[in-house]
Order: structure tokens, then sequence, then C-alpha cells
């Protein structure tokens, strides 16, 4: 039952890593990933440097979507003063700190892939084609490089302000509360810069992969997948980390219970954004909006679309109804995996279709053919081992929960009714 | 001469002074095999449903009913009107477009859904009440204040006015008493 006497004390071996703990592979684990990955997926691009950039960027973006996840999700713990979240705070902040590696891992995209992918970089189709050359102010590789510096240094701020000000509180009650006071007052305006960057890196990265087609939803869509993504990404690492014997009566069931009520919550979010978005160019009915649909929905790729569908809203809203299901570990995780596996089938219907579509007019086949193959693979295991080695080393750096914030105590003891 | 009035009895009320007293109480009622009680507080104590043995509420199950009869009910009357009844066609689109029917079958699943979950749960709490017997203890109106309340009712078949009486107050009840119907 609840008590209101708001103490507790944590033992310091259930938030720290121990010094043999398998956890403490992750960082030397995500090196080897991330080197083998890229290492084979650069190998292997000769002749396919197409293919080799759509699948980095599907790659990029699955993972981007849980370090932007992390960082919305500091931001909006701060925000509202929320108590119950404050034990898988530190777990958030630790995926959100990966956020400048991915930067990093992200600059071959502008510095050598941009040819590749974006159509608009072509100067001579843009001069014959009359709304791209409308478009060209904003289009052009300057404007395009100049816009990603931009948000690559938000991001990159936000999230070392954030870490700092979280883990620089671990040492000293009387400046983790100081440090909780600075991060609320500061979250309200970082919250508007992380929107704005958010939307318009997924305008430029995603959306002018197809230069003619244009939705002012699309940033939102974006986002809706990066909240499942972050929320999946924290229940397993919870639940993962309460099975190897940490977190033990600091994440309980009541927190189990609530990430999975958010992940409840944003799928029918994102139902609501991808439906909403499908349904204004449905009736309008306009050829140049259609169009994106349209290839999507055409031969390899209307499985994938129709597993977008179901998968992506069905599948979890039936299965995350019961309220059983979200305190239990091993159906949460279950919900927690296919949820970010769910990030990467929807990352690659955004972006893939579009270099299947570039092949059908080129060779005049006019049939969609899906490519799911080793590059596939082999970028996505490289930018997970990118992610996991920031990840990992975070986790081994400092305690599993931000100790001396001033409110540990009420989440650790929050209860669901 | 009038014949005495015989009292009938609703149950005993017992007053306790904390939530942890009354939490502790409710699982020794629980424990004693009572069916017929209830526990009364003036606001709501964590896992209380707990230390009382109740079951899971059924509303879920009402709510998840009424949403699929709203949501399929809104899907069936769109169908009918536009296909069957009075089919029209707009903007050159097939007459059964379940895209355009997507808002409506949404609204009336949730409709129905809230629906369900207020009348349900009104139903279920057998609400609304115009007389409730432990109003006629004085002492039970500080429920809603500061005292915290357990009530066995005389229905209940284990229910003994002594022994009942016994078991409350060896549960640290600060008053314990017998309630009219």
């Amino acid at each position: 039952m609840s008590s209101h006497n708001q103490t507790v004390t944590i033992a310091p071996e259930q938030v720290n890593l121990a010094k043999g703990s398998a956890w403490r592979f992750l960082p030397i684990i995500g090196v080897v990933l991330a080197a083998g990955g890229l290492g084979g997926a650069f190998a292997l691009k000769t002749g396919h440097e197409h293919q080799f950039w759509f699948s980095y960027l599907t790659a990029f973006y699955t993972f981007l979507a849980i370090g932007l996840g992390g960082l919305f999700f500091v931001i909006l713990q701060h925000l509202v003063r929320a108590g119950w979240s404050i034990a898988v705070r530190r777990l958030a902040e630790n995926a959100m700190i990966t956020l400048p590696l991915l930067c990093l891992a992200a600059l071959p995209i502008v510095l050598f892939g941009m040819h590749d992918l974006y159509h608009w970089t072509d100067t001579e189709a843009v001069a014959a084609d009359v709304m791209l050359s409308a478009k060209a102010s904003y289009l052009n590789e300057t404007a395009f490089k100049i816009r990603i510096g931009v948000y690559f240094g938000v991001w990159t701020l936000l999230s070392v302000l954030f870490y700092s000000w979280s883990t620089n509180g671990d040492s000293d009650p009387a400046r983790g509360a100081k440090n909780a006071a600075r991060a609320r007052a500061f979250a309200a305006p970082a919250l508007f810069l992380f929107a704005l960057s958010l939307t318009f890196a997924a305008f430029d990265f995603l959306m002018s992969l197809d230069p003619h087609w244009f939705s002012t939803m699309f940033g939102v869509y974006f986002f809706a997948g990066s909240c499942l993504s972050i929320h999946a990404f924290l229940t397993l690492m919870a639940v993962f980390l309460r099975k190897s014997g940490y977190l033990q009566g600091v994440v309980t069931d009541e927190h189990y219970h609530d990430l999975g009520k958010y992940l409840f919550g944003f799928t029918v979010f994102w139902t609501y954004i991808g439906f909403s978005q499908y349904f204004l160019i449905w009736y309008a009915n306009i050829p140049e909006e259609t169009m994106w649909f349209a290839y999507r929905i055409a031969d390899d790729f209307f499985p994938l679309t129709l597993l977008l569908c179901i998968g992506r809203f069905p599948v979890p809203f039936l299965f995350l109804l019961p309220r059983a299901v979200k305190r239990n570990a091993l159906t949460l995780s279950i919900a927690a995996i296919w949820i970010l596996f769910m990030q990467f089938v929807d990352m690659y219907w955004l972006v893939q279709p579009v270099l299947a579509h570039h092949h059908a007019i080129e060779t005049g086949e006019h049939h969609m053919t899906m490519h799911l193959g080793g590059l596939d693979a082999l970028t996505y295991v490289g930018i997970l081992g990118v992610f996991l080695a920031g990840f990992g080393w975070a986790l081994g750096r400092k305690a599993l929960v931000p100790v001396n914030d001033p409110r540990i105590a009420e989440s650790i003891k929050f209860e669901n009714f | 001469m009038s014949k005495p009035h015989k009292k009938k009895i609703y149950g005993l009320l017992a007053e306790y002074d904390s939530a942890a007293a009354v939490f502790h109480a409710c699982e020794t009622v629980r424990d004693a095999g009572y069916s017929a009680w209830d526990s009364h507080t003036p606001f709501a104590v964590h896992n209380l449903d707990k230390a009382m043995g109740l079951k899971p509420s059924v509303l879920p199950w009402i709510v998840f009913a009424m949403g699929i009869t709203g949501a399929s009910c809104a899907l069936l009357l769109q169908w009918w009107t536009s296909t069957v009844d009075y089919p029209i066609i707009i903007a050159g689109k097939p007459y059964f477009s379940w895209q355009a029917f997507v808002p409506v079958t949404f609204e009336l699943g949730v409709l129905l859904s809230a629906f369900g979950a207020v009348f349900g749960m009104l139903g279920l709490n057998r609400l609304p009440m115009w007389y409730h017997s432990l109003f006629n203890s004085e002492r039970f109106h500080r429920f809603s204040d500061d005292k915290f309340f357990i009530a066995i009712e005389a229905r209940d078949p284990k229910y003994d006015l002594e022994r009942t009486r016994k078991l409350l107050e060896g549960t640290g009840a600060t008053f314990v008493e017998e309630v009219e119907d």
C-alpha cells in the first residue's frame, strides 16, 4: 500500500553496473558491430552506390528515432515535472546522448551520399523541371548543408546539456535539486527547438527523397514513430536490466505499466497521424500528391504497405489493450520488440520505394521491385553498433537512475490505481 | 397500543483512524471469509482492492463490447446508405470508399466506448442510489472527511453479531456500532 513518507534508500549495487558485468561489454560489442557492419557495407558498396545510400539512410533514421525519442522523453518529463518517470529517465538520457555520435555517423550522407539520394541535387534536372526550379531556393546543396548543420548542432547541444545536468547531480544532492530546477526551466524553449529541428530534418532527409511530393504532417508522422521507439527501447532495457539483477525495487511493474500505456497511446497517435496524412491526399486526389502513395502500393511494395498498416495499428493495439499485458515483463517486451521492428519497416517504407520507383522508370520495366538484401542488413547492424556503443558507454559511466533527483523517491514508490 | 417497533439491522460499522489501519483490517476481514462487505475511505487508498480481495472489474469488457458495437454499426450504416439505399458517385470514387468512412467509424466507436464506461460504471455501482442505510449512522458522515470505515452487512452468511463485532474490534477499530437498515 502507499506510504506518504517519501524517502528511500537505493542500494548502490542495484544502480551501478558491477565490474565484470556483461553490460560493460556493450560498448565493445557496439564498436565491433559498427566496424563489421559499416565496413562490410562499404566493401560491398561498389556498383551498388544507390542501394548503399538508401540502406544507410534507412538504418540511420531507424536509430535516430530512438535517440530523438530519448531527447523528447527527457525534455517532456522535465517540462511537466513528471514524478513516475524518473526511475527510467537515466536510460532515456543514455539513449539521448547517442545523438552526437549518430550525427557523426550521418555526416557521410551529407558529404558523399547526397547525389545518390536526392534527385534535386542534379542541377540540370532541376532547371528542366518547373516545380523543382520553384523549390530551388530551399532545396539546394548549400542551404541543405547549413540546415543539417543547425539540426545536428541543436541535437548535440540539447542532449549534452540535459545529460550533464542530470549526471552532475549524482554526486551531490544539493546540486541534483538545483540541476533539476534548471532543466525544468530550460525544457520549454528546448521543446520548441526539438520540434522544429525534428520536423525540418524529416523534411530534408526523408521527404525530399521525392522532391515533388510534400506533406505538412510528415514531421509529426516521423515523431510518432520516434516516440514509439523510445518507449519500446526503455521497456526492453528496463526488463533486461531487471532480469540481470539490477534496478530491483527501483523500476517496478508500475513503471512497466506506464511505459505500456505510452506504447499503446502512441500506437493510436501514429495511426491517427498516418491515416490523416493519407486521408487528405486520397480525398483531394491531386496526382502530384497521390503519386507518393501510388508507388508504395504498387507491385512488390503492396505487401509491405499492408504489413505497415496492420503491424503498426491492429496488432499492437489489440495486444496492448488488456491491463495484464502491460504489467508483465515478457508480454510487454514482446510488444516492444515488435514495435522496434515495425519502426525499421516504417523507415524502409518511407525511404526505399523511392529508389525502386527510379529504377522502374529508368529501366522502362514499370515494375516496383523490392530488394531487401545484404546492404540493408549490414548498414542496420552498423548503425545499431554505433548506437549501442554510445548507449553502452553512457550506461557504464554513471548510475542507472538519477540518484539525487529531488523526486526520485516519489518515482520509486509510484503506484497505478 | 401498537406493537414495539422491531428494528431491521443493516450490519456492523467499524471506524478507523488511518488508511494503514483500515488497510490491515480489510485484510483480516477478507481472510475471515466475508463476502457482503465494503470499505469507505475519504480518498483512494492504493491496493485496497487487493487487501479486500476484490476481483478485477468487468467494466473493461463492457467498454470493449460497446466500442466494437459502435464502430461496426457506424461502418454498416455508411455502407448501407451509400451503396444500397442511395448510391451516389462522389468525386469519381467507389460507392464503398472505406477511407471516407473511417472518421465516423472512429467517432462512433469512441462515443459508444465512453457511454459504456460511464453508464457501465454507474450500473455496476448501482448508481444513482437515493438511499443508503449507512447514512443512518451519525459517525459515518465523516467517511468523506477524515475517518475510515468498514461495513459488514447482516445478510452475509458468516454474519454473527457477537463474533463479527469481536473480529472488527480485534482489527483496531476505534468504534463499532450496529446500523439500522
